[in-house]
């Protein structure tokens, strides 16, 4: 018997059937699991999920839902950082002080200059510069969310921000794979595959890198403390800088939803497809799977991933920083070159520089630029307060707020990093994908940047 | 990251013959004797049995659809060594999404010992479409009610005995937060395996015509991969057009698995010590 005698036979035995049959099928399964489950379940109360209904009834509400949802996350941001602010100076004085420590010992054993230069201020300072900035914000943020997610928020999420995504030709489960990109976009990525329309997976996919991942978070939190909440009375800092880093999400938010819009309009043509979601019952979350996922699924190994990145990143740089070329060395040469371009931007040719270098893990920007900005082969240690930070970008190099916020933008809208690109060309299968992804995200970001900084010069804001 | 093990109940004495033994393996599943996939709809707590069975951490958010891909882990249920393949949520494994895929594809073409199908009891008439769908497909099926407290909490009370009887398979009440039941569930899935309980799974049949139709086909179908074992879902399946068995038609896929099935039927039978009922 071969394979295509029996697909002819079913084939011409399916054109005998009566059109309805495939509804007939899917409805005896029905009926059977209906008369079954009646006669297996008895209900003993009338007492309902009431507790449950009443809180949904709350946060899916067409009025106060949304501005719940912004509160919650508002509420995690502003633990991140007012809590992350704390630790991270106590992490920084105690990372840096082992590395004075190594030095000297260094030194006194009689190691030769660039092996000492190499180890403590390249490796090891790269090293430590991404503990201290990302450590702190990932232990806070990362259990908070969890949190949300296990009680069974998420869904609710998504069922607040459906009537936006099918505006813009979406799917409303986009929601909860932005809300995973919070996380890691490639893990926001790798749960667009709950989408079951191929198009609108696509959107999903592309898109996600408009929310910033946990890489990107510390980043924004030291633009928002150091540059905007600066200027006003201790108190308040902590709000303004969360407030500050609130208004970039939603910034991001907003370009998710422009980018999807164009996207279903041109090269992803459709409509927004049907689709039904579940809202399971609140469940009370288990503190300590929590912890443990928060913490060794997710802040480790994040970390450790940026580490593996930090260290041959410190080591580039410290050698860039030490080729001398005349009065110059190699780093400062590069971002010299980079820096008319960055400057027409908003920018300046040293983040240029640290983007470049930081493409496989957005995680090290910050550091990568204190290097270059700090001269890595001068034995200084990176700045371990607020102040500190401020006097050496605003005195020592010429950062203004425009710089700041046009920076906090950059990180927003840039391109993924390579580990997110590799997952969307193996989600996709496709370079073309995988390209757009990219062309899409940096375009954006260098068409932003270079509008803002050209109206506020226009201005004369900066 | 496996080290820390949930403590599950033990729930016999060590001297009574009936004293059953589960031992979390993690991820260490390079020998096993027995495959068992862990279907069921979203959000049903099939991690967090998954879990609880492996040792494994494995996150289970509370989202349908939380779980994406195909999760394995391990564990030893008296002296016999599983492996645990926990699938993607989903309603039905009729359509073509590809979390339905992923779970229809290893039912169907992976072909596990058993299939554990877990379910929400507070919503159990849902849930039981795909307990029916997966009976299609397979004979050795066993229920797992999750989440009684939730359903006790709601004011419902499941009686698994009645289910058992209706679908002709095992259905055990469990809760997979605290463990309980467990212990219940692996007996009946090793009994299932070992032929210990004959299954009589309830099949739906449809209207008399497709029946025909579906008798029509399913000798064709035997002829061309003898011993294949689930040749009447196949035939529901070629009927209806879908595209993913009529290609694993024409590629030659189902030929093979039914000789991958056979070799390890060789394999496997030095194992099995007791047939029949005792």
């Amino acid at each position: 018997m071969e394979a295509n005698e029996i697909l002819a036979k079913a084939e011409s035995l399916r054109n005998g059937l009566s059109t309805g049959f495939r509804d007939e099928i899917v409805k005896s399964l029905y009926t059977e699991a209906e008369n079954i489950a009646k006669r297996a379940v008895k209900t003993t109360s009338e007492k309902k999920y009431d507790f449950d209904q009443k809180i949904d009834r709350l946060v899916t509400s067409p009025y106060a839902g949304l501005p719940i949802m912004l509160l919650l996350l508002s509420l995690i941001i502003w633990l991140t950082v007012s809590g992350a602010n704390v630790v991270s100076g106590w992490i920084a004085v105690v990372l840096f002080g082992i590395g004075d420590y190594g030095r000297a010992l260094f030194n006194q054993i009689g190691a030769p200059w660039w092996l000492t230069g190499f180890i403590w201020d390249g490796v090891y300072l790269g090293l430590a510069w991404v503990v201290s900035v990302m450590l702190p914000p990932m232990m806070i943020f990362f259990p908070a969310f969890t949190f949300l997610e296990d009680l069974g928020y998420l869904p609710r999420v998504a069922f607040n921000m459906d009537w936006l995504f099918k505006k813009t030709g979406a799917h409303g489960k986009q929601s909860l794979t932005m809300a995973m990109g919070f996380g890691c976009n490639a893990a926001g990525v790798i749960a667009t595959r709950v989408i079951d329309s191929p198009r609108e997976r696509l959107i999903a996919i592309l898109t996600n890198n408009f929310v910033p991942c946990n890489g990107r978070f510390p980043t924004l939190i030291m633009l928002a403390t150091v540059f905007v909440a600066a200027s006003f009375p201790p108190a308040l800092t902590s709000f303004i800088a969360a407030g500050t880093v609130v208004g970039v999400v939603l910034i991001g938010v907003m370009f998710t939803f422009i980018a999807s819009w164009v996207l279903s309009k041109t090269v992803l043509k459709g409509e927004a497809s049907a689709f039904t979601l579940e809202l399971p019952p609140y469940r009370r979350p288990n503190i300590s799977r929590i912890l443990y996922t928060s913490i060794i699924d997710r802040t480790i190994f994040v970390l450790w991933r940026a580490m593996q990145t930090a260290a041959p990143a410190g080591a580039i740089i410290w050698i860039l920083a030490n080729i001398h070329l005349g009065d110059s060395n190699l780093a400062r040469l590069i971002a010299d070159w980079l820096n008319p371009f960055g400057l027409l931007l908003g920018l300046d040719g040293v983040i240029l520089l640290a983007y470049i270098i930081a493409i496989p893990a957005n995680e090290i920007v910050v550091p990568t630029m204190m290097m270059v900005y700090m001269g890595a082969g001068m034995m200084i240690n990176g700045p371990t307060s607020n102040s500190a930070i401020f006097d050496l970008l605003v005195n020592g190099n010429g950062w203004t707020m425009l710089t700041a916020v046009n920076l906090m933008l950059f990180a927003l809208l840039h391109n993924p990093c390579a580990t997110t690109i590799m997952t969307i060309y193996k989600e996709t299968k496709s370079v073309k994908w995988a390209t757009l992804s990219v062309v899409m995200t940096l375009g954006t970001a260098f068409v932003v940047t270079f509008l803002t900084a050209s109206i506020a010069r226009l201005f004369g804001w900066a | 990251m496996t080290n820390t093990k949930t403590v599950l109940p033990t729930e016999h004495c060590e001297t009574c013959p009936a004293f059953t033994q589960l031992e979390q393996m993690g991820i260490k599943v390079g020998d096993f004797d027995r495959v068992i996939a862990l279907a069921g709809n979203p959000n049903t707590g099939k991690s967090t049995l998954f879990n609880a069975l492996t040792g494994l951490k494995q996150h289970t958010g509370n989202w349908p659809g939380k779980t994406v891909t195909r999760a394995e882990g391990g564990f030893e249920f008296n002296k016999m060594r599983y492996k645990l393949v926990d699938l993607p949520g989903t309603y039905s494994l009729l359509s073509a999404s590809q979390d339905e895929e992923v779970a229809r594809d290893f039912i169907l073409f992976g072909q596990p010992s058993c299939t554990i199908v877990v379910c929400d009891a507070t919503s159990l008439e849902r849930n039981l479409n795909l307990v029916l769908q997966v009976m299609e497909i397979t004979e050795n099926v066993v229920v797992a009610i999750n989440l009684m407290d939730e359903a006790k909490r709601k004011g419902l009370e499941v009686d698994p005995r009645s289910l058992s009887r209706d679908l002709g398979i095992p259905a055990i009440a469990i809760t997979a937060r605290s463990g309980e039941g467990i212990h219940t569930l692996l007996g009946a899935v090793s009994d299932v395996i070992e032929g210990k309980i004959e299954t009589k799974p309830l099949r739906v049949h449809g209207t008399p015509e497709f029946q025909k139709a579906v008798n029509e086909l399913v000798p064709m179908i035997e002829q061309m991969a003898p011993g294949i074992p689930n040749a009447r879902w196949l035939a529901i399946r070629l009927l209806d057009g879908d595209a993913r068995v009529q290609k694993a038609l024409s590629t030659g896929e189902l030929g093979d698995i039914v000789s991958r099935q056979q070799r390890a039927d060789v394999q496997f039978s030095g194992k099995m010590s007791v047939k029949g009922r005792q």
